[in-house]
């Protein structure tokens, strides 16, 4: 432990050594090599702080430090000094250095050394994973490094007329090292939970200190800390929306910062930097450092869900042994699941059962423009007493690792912007509701809709929505032209009657509470405890179901095949191409939710089982409520 | 700093000796930083004397730089009258004594030589000849002339002093003066500069300019699109292109600056070295110390302004941002470009570090990028005269170009092309083919001399049929397919959303016109969902775009016509949900038949209904759950093969009628004809006729020939047969009968219609004294003395028919006799 502590401490010792070496020798390469052969070594990606629960002022600059985040901008390529030499003005020896993971020079560059290079980089604005649950924060931070205590906040406050000691920073580290070489044991990483409150409280009043600044969260109410993060290499292999745990370099020099109050004061007429940048620009590329830190990335792992329960899929060996392990488990879990929510679902079983499916579902391949695999629910019918769609979305949440709840009410349909859209002022794209990281939760309440008139904003979202539905896309909007950006988020649909919105499968909720009772059932109905252990076991089960792979044999294939003909047969009218799809995706669906990894014959005959009772309870239902559509 | 004016003379002598290209050795140290350095060290001070040793050229340098892509017109504004100007005489003097000190000296960090270079670019402008150009550029000039010198003569009679310059050319002229020009623009441009001038007033020793020429080089071949920019780029000509997206305002920047002395009022000039004004400490005249004030508005000025441009959606990688460039215009090319605009920018790529804070020498190690630009050229605005095809040929390469050609030599490309199209969507191979022809589309006629104005060439298909049955995934792939695509839903569009619409600009607070997705789908495919449930009012609009192409605008004092020469792709549901076989086509979708008779394929999407169909489609549906993704990335393939084949086709492929071909065509047509005579129907009309032109060149652009033959002839028939069989059958007969499409009624139902008037005219007539009568018992008589049973509907219509007649009135609920 020891040693591994000494090495995240390390991290910028051996940067700058490299930096200070020759440059061309490799050594950078191979530092870099050497702390992603680390990180792989078992828990030790743990001991690395995480700029998602530990305040930024408890972090040392300049420190190795990991960010699960999610990109939600991409920067333009900047090119930087990546080799530059400095002169000592008192001795004019010169030295050779390397600019790699840093933002600002050191003392004294010679701009004419021809042994400059000019290297490329680009840079990414990262925001937390938006939606994550409260839980998943919690389970995250609980296995952490605690930042070493001996660092106090005290470096927020410096001000950068006296900072003038940049290139000394190369020592601090070796300070703090010596300040808590003593190993720390996990157990008590664990114990200091106030420590933990005054954290989290913490970013909260920065955020709101910096109201000017808008952080460009996708989500309204969204907090935490954001990161322009600094790739080096490889950089077309990350897409926007993406996941990715970041471990890099925090760098927050006070000097960056600087450039801003610098400009008001020095404005000549002929530098071309000055009106190279308007001011939205200069704030959303430039902002203070003490409250969007720089992160250089030294290796970043691109996550496929942010289930902290999950291993993070570092190797695959490790995953599909984990995947194994609870294959196992998986129909029992399923069972308690089901009875869990049949509870929550006012005593509906089939409801509860395709409310499984749906939180499984994932859009595992695109044919063409046709997603494959998405299951959006309409769940029709649900009670508008005792806000019961919200207590449905508090269990939801409690489930899935990040999910947003969207009432469908005419002010938020009017106001709110779903779609990102690009500022070219600013130059950034501002996001929307809609920029979610694959496999989110979104819940549209529609017992929030109200009579009254869309506007032009309000028809566009609900376009926006009906798209992201059926095509799993979102157009961004790059004002002269759209940009289509597939994604792939859970559409859950909670209304009264039939969804204005387009549907993959509608299910008719029919309580087994009678409607005076609701308020008693749901005042009584239990909600498991936060940290259960029988959560948990439902968390990874949700999660682990998404990972599995699928597959039908030609046996199956045929039988299905035949069935299809002979409903055909009968009544033509019964199931259109269109049924089969649905049906081959709950059957898919349902397979999976029992930790079968391909179709057999029993999940078929269940499959076309459930959905004709589904189909059945729709008829009964238009029968008894005429009016519907 | 940046304007190209103000850099060169400190650039070369910062600069060491370059290799020829730019190699990793020496990748790139932007020498522009070094200018910085020399800033901050030697503030006022000539950089004279840091200068290496090559000080044979530097006498020279200053004057080039006043020379280079961007001349000051300061020049031309201070000396009007004097157009062989003071400095353009010692210039030459300079060079001239330069060429004659000997082959070997180059200017310092390149390999160029000035005297070379020069009469290389001379001898280029009297040269060069281009027999096959056809860009519209060169239009009305002698191609077999040398082209520049033609240019040259234009320049005399116009006045207008800019000759640009195609790399390409200059490329197959001299290929290493092209090398120098691309990675020294800096010092060849100048140079050029100087060749063409003195060649201009060689020529035409009388003409008066009102500054320099000025050599623009366009389309250098190093063009880039932006992602691919890196530091290696830096200095050197650059051609990317883009979408404009913000213009800055007009940025002053000065160039000389005025200097008084207070004391003395004495005056003096200085010139701005490297963006930095020396100011005099030191009066000359009086020797007063820091007496000398700016006197701002004699000081010189030039134009400057910020554009940024961004990347084209086209050219950029699935799932990330566009990346956005800054550039600078000076002088003249200032207000160039308009936000929207889509340009190729030329230009001189380049690189400055930015610093943190001027009192402490800590730098962002970060440089900021820019391009200086020489040249723009708008590439919509080519587009009006015809396709785009610079920026196709970039497209194809070699390789490509052999592998479509062989797939097109396949007997079977036109099966094979049209499984590949949406390969997701079961089946409906009719369909997939009228879609591919589609997208082929017909050879644009002109025959606007003889007063039909264009022929459109775009192929308008119809789909309509049950709910369910993929019409709207057929058109989500179309749209995914072609570059231009529009997606609309009739449900959710307007009829200024579709065609255009005035607005105020929040910025510059005038009025704009903002274009609608048939314009913005000007040469691609225009899908239109929900067709039926358009309100009349929109669909009004697509009428003119149907057959016309055009689109006219008159509103908000904007009185204009717009090309929207689009092809349309439309869905519809039938109006009862279910298509009613019982019903035509008409009576199902409940269109205008007037627009109906615009499509020239209208499609049934039926549910067959048939064993062998359902389980094919059910393999079909189930194999799409459970392929690898192997099998998946062939498919992707072959929808990047199909998209560049179309584009291939569509640019070089123009297919005219053979004689066979006509032939087949009249004869195909006189048979349609024939079929309706018959029964006294009219089963085709002119309009049918150019469908089939249209679907038979879109047949042989799909082979790759250059002549439609009577195969493509056939294949056009079967179609339209097919789609008509599809779409016009007289549900009532059984036959094909196109008048239901162009009249909204088939021939047997407007019989029965005349049969019922006759009727009801022999009633009333029977009656005979009555001038009027009740509504409802004329129609209980005619019930009763008809055979057939008549409905209130065709004796509204009989009643109707009547009244056309002038032979009686309808009013309310009585019925009065006429005359």
């Amino acid at each position: 432990f020891c040693q591994l502590e000494d090495w995240v401490s390390l991290s910028l010792l051996d940067i700058s050594a490299a930096s200070q070496s020759d440059p061309n020798s490799g050594w950078e390469a191979r530092a870099v090599e050497f702390f992603k052969d680390r990180l792989k070594e078992k828990d030790a990606h743990t001991l690395v702080p995480s700029l998602n629960d530990i305040p930024m002022h408890y972090l040392k600059p300049n420190s190795l430090v990991k960010f699960r985040c999610f990109i939600q901008d991409m920067f333009d390529p900047e090119f930087y000094m990546g080799v530059y030499e400095t002169v000592d003005p008192a001795t004019q020896a010169k030295t050779l250095r390397c600019g790699k993971y840093k933002d600002v020079t050191e003392c004294g560059v010679d701009f004419n050394s021809k042994n400059t290079v000019t290297a490329e980089r680009q840079t990414f604005y990262c925001v937390p994973i938006p939606g994550e649950n409260p839980w998943v924060k919690e389970i995250s931070s609980a296995s952490r490094v605690v930042p070493s205590t001996s660092y106090v906040p005290s470096r927020q406050k410096r001000s950068y007329e006296e900072d003038d000691d940049m290139d000394d920073m190369d020592t601090q580290p070796q300070k703090q090292r010596e300040a808590h070489a003593g190993p720390q044991s996990p157990t008590e990483h664990h114990g200091n939970g106030d420590c933990k409150r005054q954290e989290t409280e913490a970013p909260s009043s920065q955020t709101t200190s910096a109201s000017h600044l808008d952080l460009n969260f996708p989500l309204p109410g969204e907090k935490g800390p954001s990161c322009l993060v600094k790739v080096y290499k490889d950089w077309d292999s990350f897409k926007l929306n993406d996941m990715l745990e970041v471990y890099g370099i925090l760098s927050v020099s006070p000097a960056l910062s600087a450039l801003a109050d610098e400009k008001d004061a020095s404005s000549s007429l002929v530098d071309p930097t000055e009106c190279m940048e308007t001011a939205e620009e200069q704030r959303v590329h430039c902002p203070p450092a003490s409250l969007v830190p720089r992160l250089h990335m030294l290796y970043a792992k691109q996550l496929q869900h942010n289930n902290p329960l999950l291993p993070s899929a570092a190797t695959s060996e490790d995953n599909s042994a984990f995947l194994a392990s609870t294959l196992s488990e998986m129909p029992s879990v399923r069972e308690e699941l089901l009875a869990y929510l049949t509870h929550v679902l006012l005593g509906d079983a089939l409801a509860a059962e395709y409310l499984i499916l749906h939180l499984i579902s994932n859009v595992y391949v695109r044919r063409d423009v046709l997603p494959l695999g998405k299951f959006t629910l309409n769940m029709s019918g649900c009670p508008t007493v005792a806000s019961y769609t919200e207590r449905l979305y508090q269990i939801i949440q409690q489930l899935v690792p990040s999910s947003h709840y969207l009432g469908m009410s005419l002010q938020n349909m009017n106001q709110m912007r779903l779609v990102p859209k690009k500022d070219y002022v600013a130059n950034r794209l501002v996001s929307g509701a809609l920029q979610l990281a694959k496999n989110t939760s979104l819940y549209l309440d529609e017992t929030q809709l109200e009579q009254g008139q869309l506007d032009t904003t309000g028809v566009r979202n609900v376009t926006a929505l009906g798209n992201l539905i059926s095509w799993q896309k979102v157009d961004y909007d790059f004002n002269y032209h759209q940009m289509e950006f597939p994604c792939n988020i859970n559409v859950l649909i909670a209304s009264e009657g039939r969804s204005l919105l387009p549907s993959d499968c509608q299910i008719h909720l029919q309580t087994q509470v009678a409607p005076s009772h609701l308020e008693e059932y749901l005042s009584t109905m239990h909600m498991l405890s936060q940290a259960s252990s029988q959560l948990n076991k439902f968390r990874i089960y949700l999660s682990v179901a998404r990972l599995l792979d699928y597959s039908i044999s030609d046996e199956v294939t045929k039988s299905v095949e035949d069935d299809f003909v002979d409903m055909r047969k009968d009544d033509p009218q019964s199931i259109s191409a269109e049924d089969l799809h649905r049906m081959l995706v709950v059957a898919r669906l349902l397979s999976l939710s029992q930790g079968q990894t391909s179709l057999s014959r029993d999940s078929w005959l269940r499959a076309k089982h459930i959905e004709a009772l589904r189909r059945s309870r729709m008829e009964q239902h238009k029968c008894v409520n005429g009016n519907e559509p | 700093m940046s304007s190209p004016a103000s850099t060169p003379g400190g650039r070369k002598r910062g600069r060491n000796t370059n290799p020829p290209t730019p190699s990793s050795e020496d990748p790139t140290s932007p020498p522009s930083q070094r200018r910085r350095g020399q800033d901050s060290s030697t503030g006022d001070l000539m950089p004279m004397p840091t200068s290496p040793a090559t000080d044979v050229l530097s006498p020279a340098a200053p004057q080039d730089t006043s020379l280079l892509s961007s001349p000051r017109p300061s020049g031309g504004h201070e000396l009007p009258l004097d157009e062989g100007s003071p400095t353009r005489t010692l210039r030459n003097g300079a060079v001239a004594s330069e060429s004659n000190a000997g082959q070997r000296l180059v200017i310092w960090g390149t390999d160029v030589n000035v005297g070379t270079c020069k009469e290389k670019f001379q001898r280029f402008l009297q040269r060069f000849v281009d027999p096959t150009s056809t860009e519209d550029e060169n239009a009305g000039l002698d191609l077999n002339e040398p082209l520049y010198m033609q240019k040259l003569e234009e320049i005399s009679v116009v006045g207008d002093p800019v000759m640009n310059v195609n790399c390409r050319h200059v490329q197959s002229f001299d290929a290493d003066l092209y090398r120098q020009l691309i990675c020294y623009p800096q010092e060849v441009i100048p140079t050029f500069d100087m060749a063409v001038n003195e060649l201009f007033f060689e020529r035409f020793p009388d003409s008066f300019l009102e500054y320099q020429i000025q050599v623009r080089p366009y389309n250098a071949l190093k063009t880039k699109s932006m992602r691919s920019l890196n530091p290696e780029d830096i200095d050197q000509l650059i051609t990317i292109s883009g979408m404009v997206i913000r213009t800055s305002q007009l940025i002053p920047e000065m160039q000389e600056a005025f200097f008084q002395c207070q004391v003395c009022a004495y005056s003096t000039r200085v010139e701005v070295d490297r963006g930095r004004i020396a100011e005099p400490a030191v009066c000359r005249h009086c020797n007063t110390t820091h007496s000398l004030a700016l006197i701002h508005n004699r000081s010189v000025f030039s134009d400057k302004q910020m554009i940024k441009i961004q990347e084209s959606p086209e050219d950029m990688p699935a799932g990330q941002t566009p990346h956005t460039t800054i550039v600078y215009a000076h002088n003249d090319l200032v207000d160039k470009v308009q936000p929207g605009d889509r340009v190729n920018i030329t230009g001189i790529y380049r690189a400055v570090p930015m610093r943190v804070n001027p009192r402490q020498s800590n730098v962002k190690s970060v440089y900021k990028t820019h391009i200086d630009a020489i040249h723009f050229r708008k590439t919509d605005e080519k587009r009006l005269h015809g396709l785009d095809e610079e920026a196709e040929q970039k497209l194809f390469t070699e390789d490509r170009v052999q592998t479509l050609k062989e797939l097109a030599a396949k007997p079977d490309v036109y099966e094979r092309l049209s499984s590949a199209l949406a390969p997701s969507i079961y089946e409906h191979e009719d369909i997939k083919k009228g879609i591919l022809l589609q997208l082929f589309g017909g050879t644009r006629k002109d025959f606007s001399q003889t007063g039909r104005g264009n022929f459109r060439a775009e192929v308008n298909i119809l789909l309509c049929g049950d709910p369910g049955t993929s019409k709207s995934q057929l058109l989500q792939y179309v749209y995914n397919l072609v570059p231009r695509g529009q997606y609309t839903s009739g449900k959710g569009s307007s009829a200024v959303g579709l065609t255009a619409y005035v607005m105020k600009d929040p910025e510059t607070r005038q009025l704009v016109l903002q274009t609608g997705a048939l314009v913005l789908s000007d040469n691609g495919i225009c899908c239109i969902d929900e067709f039926d449930k358009m309100s009349d009012n929109t669909r009004s609009v697509l009428h003119e775009v149907m057959e016309q192409q055009t689109l006219s605008i008159a509103k908000a004092g904007i009185i204009c016509q717009l090309n929207a020469r689009t092809a349309v792709l439309a869905a519809a549901n039938p109006v009862e949900s279910q298509w009613n076989p019982k019903k035509t086509t008409i009576e199902n979708i409940q269109l205008p038949h007037t627009l109906l008779s615009r499509f020239d394929l209208i499609f049934l999407m039926l549910d067959p209904q048939d064993e062998a169909y359902d389980r094919r489609l059910a393999h079909h549906l189930v194999s799409l759950y459970y392929q690898t993704e192997e099998q998946m990335e062939e498919e992707f393939l072959d929808m990047a093969v199909l998209k560049d084949y179309i584009a291939y086709a569509r640019t070089y492929i123009n297919p005219r009628l053979s004689e066979e071909a006509s032939q087949a065509l009249i004869e195909a047509y006189v048979d349609m004809r024939k079929i309706g005579s018959g029964r006294g129907m009219v089963s085709a009309y002119p309009r049918q006729l150019e469908s089939l032109i249209r679907l038979a060149e879109a047949h042989a652009k799909v082979r790759f020939s250059e002549k439609v033959e009577t195969i493509d002839v056939e294949e056009a028939k079967r179609l339209h047969r097919e789609a008509l069989k599809q779409s016009a059958t007289d549900p009532r007969t059984g036959f094909v009968d196109i008048s239901i499409l162009t009249t909204g009624m088939s021939a047997t139902a407007r019989k029965r219609k005349e049969e019922v008037a006759q009727a009801l005219k022999k009633l009333i007539q029977a009656k005979g004294k009555t001038p009027a009568m009740k509504y409802q018992q004329l129609l209980d008589d005619l019930r009763g003395q008809s055979e057939t049973a008549i409905t209130k509907e065709l004796f509204d219509e009989a009643l109707r028919a009547l009244a056309d007649e002038d032979y009686l009135t309808v009013t309310g609920k009585t019925v009065r006799l006429l005359a």
